[in-house]
């Protein structure tokens, strides 16, 4: 769901389902002593749950294309399902492992929706730099939302870029 | 003593068929199991080692039972832990030629010897990229015997090795497969390439 739910929706069910004054954000704020609404850690948690399935879904789809028959020649060896996973097909499938991670970082930080509902947009706390864009947009302070889109470009695209090397020596193009 | 006693439907291009072996296969024996393409070679094969489930069946190594449906006794590969050569080598690309070996067993001097007996010791740290069709196929070959394992299986294994490689080796596993005991199950389409080896023969249709 969180792949197809515009991020305000989920943002704004996560606010619901983490409020202090009800149901489950009640019992954490009781049990544990834990706040997840307006703080850094739901700013976190939200980040996580909106950003999964863009980690799960190329990883998913690597192992998926993985011959079966690699997991079997481990197992016939006497190998056990967690020795196999480890061993043989993470190892394997490390090109997608490493572009799942630095794209959904890359998208976990441009986040909006999501960060904005359930953190609240407090400087010092819950701020982050796609908010700050939008903020000094609204107050006409166009040199701070150059500055700060700037250092997010500049992230991402490094980023991209070290993927694409990394990846270019990890793999070889089927075309080759 | 090996006795199978298997039935398993096949999906094929005409449309079903039944693959249907009851077979005892001495201890220590080489029979090569040969048949037209898509008879249900490598199904039996894997079928024996745990990887297909057949409907109904039975199959007993030595004093345990593998499988047993009317029992509901299925043990899974891991226990089974038949050498088993795969036709597409299922080589690990992660892994150096050492690595393999080295993930199988954890004795040393059968991993010399193996590398000898597969001509790869001087390619111990390539991984199988780098490795010729023959080199990897060699490779599968050593990986499956790291194991000492009792019921050797292979899927075509010499298929991708030049004749003379190929009369040598065969040769050198001859006396691999009597020190280690291993019953060996040979799927193989060329007619002529087990002549002399083998105890007997397994006809699939």
């Amino acid at each position: 769901m969180p792949l197809v739910l515009p991020p305000s929706v989920l943002g704004f069910y996560l606010l619901l389902a983490f409020s202090p004054r009800h149901g489950l954000g009640k019992w954490l704020q009781d049990a544990f002593d834990v706040q997840f609404v307006f703080s850094f850690q739901g700013l976190v948690l939200a980040s996580f749950i909106y950003s999964m399935p863009f980690m799960v879904g190329p990883i998913k789809s690597a192992l998926q294309q993985l011959p079966v028959s690699l997991s079997q020649a481990s197992y016939i060896l006497g190998k056990t399902k967690w020795q196999t996973f480890k061993s043989v097909l993470v190892p394997n499938i490390k090109p997608s492992i490493l572009t799942a991670i630095v794209l959904t970082f890359a998208h976990t930080l441009g986040e909006f929706g999501v960060v904005l509902m359930i953190g609240g947009n407090i400087p010092g706390v819950t701020r982050v730099a796609s908010i700050a864009v939008y903020d000094s947009v609204e107050r006409m302070d166009y040199p701070a939302a150059n500055t700060y889109s700037l250092i997010l470009f500049s992230i991402t695209f490094l980023m991209v870029i070290s993927v694409f090397v990394f990846n270019k020596y990890q793999a070889k193009s089927p075309l080759e | 003593m090996i006795s199978i006693a298997i039935e398993k439907k096949l999906k094929v291009y005409q449309g079903r068929q039944v693959l249907k072996i009851e077979r005892q296969f001495p201890a220590g024996s080489i029979t090569k199991i040969y048949g037209p393409s898509g008879s249900g070679k490598t199904t039996f094969l894997k079928i024996i080692t745990g990887f297909i489930t057949p409907e109904k069946g039975k199959i007993l190594v030595d004093d345990s039972t593998w499988l047993d449906t009317d029992l509901n006794i299925n043990i899974p590969p891991q226990k089974r832990m038949p050498g088993f050569v795969f036709q597409d080598y299922a080589l690990f690309p992660n892994m150096t030629i050492r690595e393999h070996l080295e993930y199988a067993t954890t004795d040393k001097d059968w991993i010399v010897r193996l590398l000898l007996l597969g001509k790869l010791d001087t390619l111990i740290d390539h991984k199988p990229i780098h490795l010729s069709g023959g080199q990897q196929q060699r490779l599968a070959i050593l990986r499956a015997l790291a194991i000492k394992p009792k019921l050797l299986l292979m899927d075509e294994p010499f298929s991708a090795l030049d004749p003379e490689m190929k009369t040598e080796l065969i040769e050198e596993l001859t006396i691999v497969f009597k020190e280690i005991g291993a019953t060996v199950l040979i799927v193989s389409h060329n007619p002529q390439e087990l002549e002399g080896l083998v105890d007997g023969e397994l006809l699939i249709v």
